[in-house]
């Protein structure tokens, strides 16, 4: 006998699993069209690789992840792709997303598969690769990509493989009826996923109340060294870690995966859907799905194509529309609610309970919590549910956080004994999301800080620089200042004026010259404007011109100074055109010079 | 067609508060009967009264809150409250002042604090020391003197004659000081031998009051194996008790011996029923167990060293304040930690 573990809490609903166990899997057949989400597991969505109105083959693939975490979608059988448009999808938010609509044209046509007998033959990543292009995620829970799971980190040895039977949620006996039925395929496919990782362990759990199904894996197993372990019946047992705990004893870190203490579980149909994928190169476009509840007339298991409508399978066994009051995908105590029947089943569905009013009531109103403490006598994850309820109501997300609120798996469990109708698990998914919110937004401030930060550094620092340049400028224009100065008194000896008078007054005689010459050349209408203006209000305007052109001259300086010092791309234009200045100013001094001293008088006549 | 959203659990087990509180109620029948049959009507009209006025103390602040009367009242605590009360108090107190102890107990311990779920202390407790504190010649003279209701105990109709007359002292006839109070006060200048020899001890430990307490544990061990509570309190209570008199008073020419410790006074209702109330006491189950030493050690000290025979609500009301203290310090390890993080965020220790 394995030696067994118990974990803490648990309770015993009410399993309601013999109703959908009276009869065998039965096929579902193919509907009118089957609706198939881009996105149906955790990860990158698919992208689809057809166009509407392409006809495609059965296992043919139609959407595929290019990159990231995700497997591809493939055609359940072969038809026209109707559209590819936002339609329902199982999430409990009962939001839309990409889905690929296919019309099943009836002659089931397959595409080329290639099935590999003896995959012992190949490498482990060949085996890999084509559990990934097979399409295939856990179809036990969260549906994480097979193929990522099963490569875990270099640095994690997985000692103990555990094939997850336990189906510990009432009503779904998907797994159970699957075990029965399938025994040999679920060995055949959990050999494969051993060769993959070379556990010394490998055990498949089955909880108590399915005899049935353990003794067929007990047979099919046999002449191996795969242990069938009976599991005592207590809700959560399923759940990966306590069933973990159960099988070994160990707890799995928090924050941690299986691997962290060699340990893998995965889900009964994962181990069909590997087994079909090498075996037969049959991609994921099928599997079990419970219907039952007291408004279906024949509750049961259906192996369904992805993609079939839920209403589809609900008429297929005798729903009773006017008794239906809560329509749940998933078991009683985790599922969610569907506002629709028109949604499709995919690769993690594996339940859906059409229940009456009577069957799963309303909730009541929800009372005061009175610590009673039912909630953290049953919590399997030993958590105090009444004080993260308490931190949660009260917004105190730090306090919940510090009393693990992150370690809660969502069971149920809490909310099912609480005497008081407190649904203590929507309130922890509320915290959940809070938190995260804030995180990311903490995460947001802290970034924008930083940014803002180093803009102010980096500005502080420029303005350092800048001040130092402009320093270093002064000390050097005050340099070039005394070279002036001392050439200008060489000039004044000379008898030369160099002066600013001197040079207007060049200019103002160059551009009287100018205007002369202009006059004589220029149109009637220059012409006339030429005879009103007498030569003396002339020159206040050339003068005007001088000093607008000097001044231009000054901006232009000290633009090429800010250019230089912010070393821009027009330095070398703006060097030309302030020398091109320079040039002009030395050419005037020339004027000036040749001119000699009689134009000044001239232009003193003015002022 | 309207499908129901609900979000998960689907499935519930019902078992409401009131359910629970009317197990609790239920639970103290064997208590009531016993001091019904040893101490005569008078806790019998007493746990009337006290629930009635509970109730009628209840549904007023509700009204006053504006909260709906049928949703609160069906809960059954304002009634566990009164019945507390009328268990506890002495057989021929005075009606007004039990009706002081419960509209105490739910306006100010209960109501004001927020009603049922918010109050930090016991709110039966509260009233009873309240009036303990006021009253306490009305508080400490009027326990009914042991004797079988069909032979010695005055009847009904006297009994309440005698509870609604008002009267802060009832004729000595009726009464006789407890067990507790009379080792006490005793036991300084008599031996333990000539202490006993007082006929409130009777053949046993304590006459009648070992009957109560017995029913009273009887009816605490149904309440834990109908897992509406749990052991921890109730055990580590009583422990401490045992501990802190075999430790300090095992003389009995000192100090009253460890028997009638458990068996007089208000221990075994204390320890099941008081101690355990939710609300006010600590969560994890390591929490409980020092809360309900604490408590233990309490009792003993107040009854050996302190003014009081009996110390329960005392006890459990100082230990009251140190819930949330001990609840920082006592949470459970969570699966896949290593230890529990205690203390409060920003100063873990773990």
């Amino acid at each position: 006998m394995t030696q067994l573990w118990d974990f803490a809490g648990g309770i015993h609903p009410a399993e309601n699993k013999h109703q959908s166990t009276s009869r065998p899997i039965r096929q579902a057949g193919t509907p009118e069209r089957l609706v198939l989400p881009l996105q149906q597991h955790i990860g990158e969505p698919a992208e689809a690789i057809v166009a509407e109105g392409e006809r495609v083959l059965k296992g043919q693939r139609i959407a595929e992840v290019p990159n990231g975490m995700g497997v591809p979608v493939h055609a359940p059988t072969s038809g026209t792709v109707e559209s590819i448009a936002r339609l329902p999808v199982p999430h409990p938010s009962g939001m839309d997303d990409w889905c690929i609509t296919l019309i099943p044209d009836g002659e089931d046509q397959w595409c080329q598969r290639h099935p590999v007998l003896d995959y012992r033959k190949l490498e482990r990543d060949e085996v890999l690769e084509a559990i990934r292009n097979a399409g295939i995620s856990g179809l036990g829970g969260a549906g994480f990509p097979t193929n990522i799971k099963l490569r875990p980190p270099k640095d994690r040895k997985v000692s103990t493989l555990i094939l997850n039977g336990a189906e510990c949620e009432p009503y779904i006996t998907a797994d159970d009826m699957t075990m029965r039925e399938r025994s040999d395929e679920i060995i055949a496919g959990l050999k494969i996923m051993a060769w993959i990782l070379r556990p010394e362990r490998c055990v498949i759990a089955i909880e108590d109340n399915k005899p049935e199904a353990a003794a067929a894996m007990k047979k099919a197993a046999e002449g191996t060294q795969i242990e069938v372990v009976v599991v005592p019946t207590k809700y959560p047992s399923g759940g990966e870690k306590q069933l973990i705990q159960i099988l070994t004893g160990m707890e799995v870190p928090s924050g941690g995966i299986p691997a962290d203490i060699g340990v893998m579980c995965q889900n009964v149909g994962t181990a069909i859907a590997v087994a079909r994928a090498i075996l037969e190169g049959e991609p994921l476009i099928r599997r079990v799905v419970t219907i039952t509840g007291e408004a279906v007339t024949e509750p049961g298991n259906f192996e369904a194509l992805l993609g079939t409508p839920i209403d589809y399978l609900l008429s297929r066994a005798g729903l009773q529309e006017a008794k239906l009051h809560r329509l749940v995908l998933g078991g009683p105590m985790m599922g969610y609610t569907l506002n629709t029947p028109d949604i499709p089943v995919v690769k993690t569905s594996n339940c859906v309970i059409a229940a009456t009013a009577q069957e799963l009531p309303d909730p009541e109103p929800e009372q005061a919590c009175i610590r009673c403490g039912q909630c953290s006598e049953a919590c399997p994850m030993e958590l105090l549910p009444q004080q993260l309820f308490w931190y949660a109501k009260a917004g105190e997300f730090e306090k919940a956080e510090h009393l693990n609120l992150f370690d809660c798996i969502e069971c149920g469990i809490c909310s099912y004994v609480c005497p008081s109708s407190i649904p203590l698990v929507q309130y922890y998914r509320f915290a959940k999301g809070e938190i995260r919110v804030q995180q990311a937004e903490q995460l947001k401030a802290d970034r924008a800080r930083e940014r803002f930060e180093a803009r102010q550094a980096r500005l502080e620092r420029e303005q350092q620089e800048k001040e130092l340049r402009r320093k270093e400028r002064a000390k050097a224009a005050a340099e070039a200042q005394e070279k002036k100065k001392a050439e200008a008194e060489q000039a004044t000896a000379k008898g030369e004026a160099v002066d600013e008078k001197a040079a207007k007054a060049a200019l103002v005689q160059e551009a009287l010259a100018r205007k002369k010459a202009g006059a004589a050349t220029a149109s009637e209408t220059q012409t006339t404007d030429a005879e009103n203006s007498s030569p003396a209000p002339d020159i206040p305007a050339l003068e005007k011109q001088l000093t607008q052109a000097k001044s231009k001259l000054e901006t232009m300086q000290s633009m090429l100074e800010d250019a230089k010092a912010q070393q821009a791309d027009n330095v070398d234009k703006l060097e030309r055109a302030v020398a091109k200045n320079h040039e002009r100013v030395k050419r005037a001094e020339e004027a000036l010079a040749e001119a000699g001293a009689d134009t000044i008088p001239a232009t003193q006549s003015t002022e | 067609m309207a499908l129901a959203q609900q979000s998960s659990p689907h499935a519930r087990k019902a078992r409401s508060t009131s359910r629970l509180m009317l197990w609790v109620i239920l639970a103290t029948v064997p208590g009531l009967l016993a001091q019904t049959i040893f101490f005569g009507w008078g806790n019998l009209i007493n746990v009337v009264w006290c629930i009635v006025i509970a109730l009628a103390a209840e549904a007023a602040m509700l009204s006053i809150r504006k909260k709906p009367l049928a949703f609160f009242l069906k809960d059954n605590t304002a009634a566990v409250t009164g019945l507390l009360l009328g268990l506890s108090l002495p057989q021929f107190v005075p009606l007004w002042v039990s009706a002081i102890a419960v509209i105490s107990a739910i306006v100010m311990a209960k109501q004001l604090y927020g009603g049922l779920g918010s109050n930090p202390f016991n709110p039966a407790m509260v009233g009873y020391a309240l009036v303990l504190i006021s009253f306490p010649v009305a508080m400490t003279t009027n326990w009914a003197q042991p004797g079988l209701l069909w032979e010695s105990a005055p009847g009904f109709g006297e009994t309440l004659n005698l509870l609604a007359s008002g009267q802060q002292t009832v004729v000595d006839g009726y009464t006789m000081a407890t067990p507790l109070d009379e080792y006490k006060h005793k036991i300084a200048t008599h031996t333990a031998a000539e202490v006993l020899e007082h006929p409130t001890f009777g053949e046993g430990v304590a006459r009648g009051w070992e009957w109560v307490n017995a029913a009273f544990l009887l009816g605490g061990l149904v309440l834990i194996g109908l897992k509406i509570i749990t052991w921890h309190i109730p055990v580590s209570m009583l422990a401490a008790i045992a501990v802190m008199s075999l430790a300090f008073g095992s003389n009995p020419d000192q100090y009253a011996p460890v028997t009638l410790h458990m068996l007089a006074g208000g221990t075994m209702l204390g320890a099941f029923f008081i101690a355990t109330d939710p609300v006010s006491a600590a969560t994890s189950h390591q929490g409980k167990l020092i809360y309900g030493a604490a408590i233990g050690v309490l009792v003993y000290v107040i009854r050996s060293w302190g003014n009081y025979p009996d110390a329960v609500a005392f006890s459990v009301l100082l230990m009251n304040f140190a819930v949330p203290f001990i609840d920082h310090y006592t949470p459970p390890r969570t699966y896949g930690h290593h230890k529990a993080r205690r203390g409060v965020p920003g100063k873990t220790q773990g």
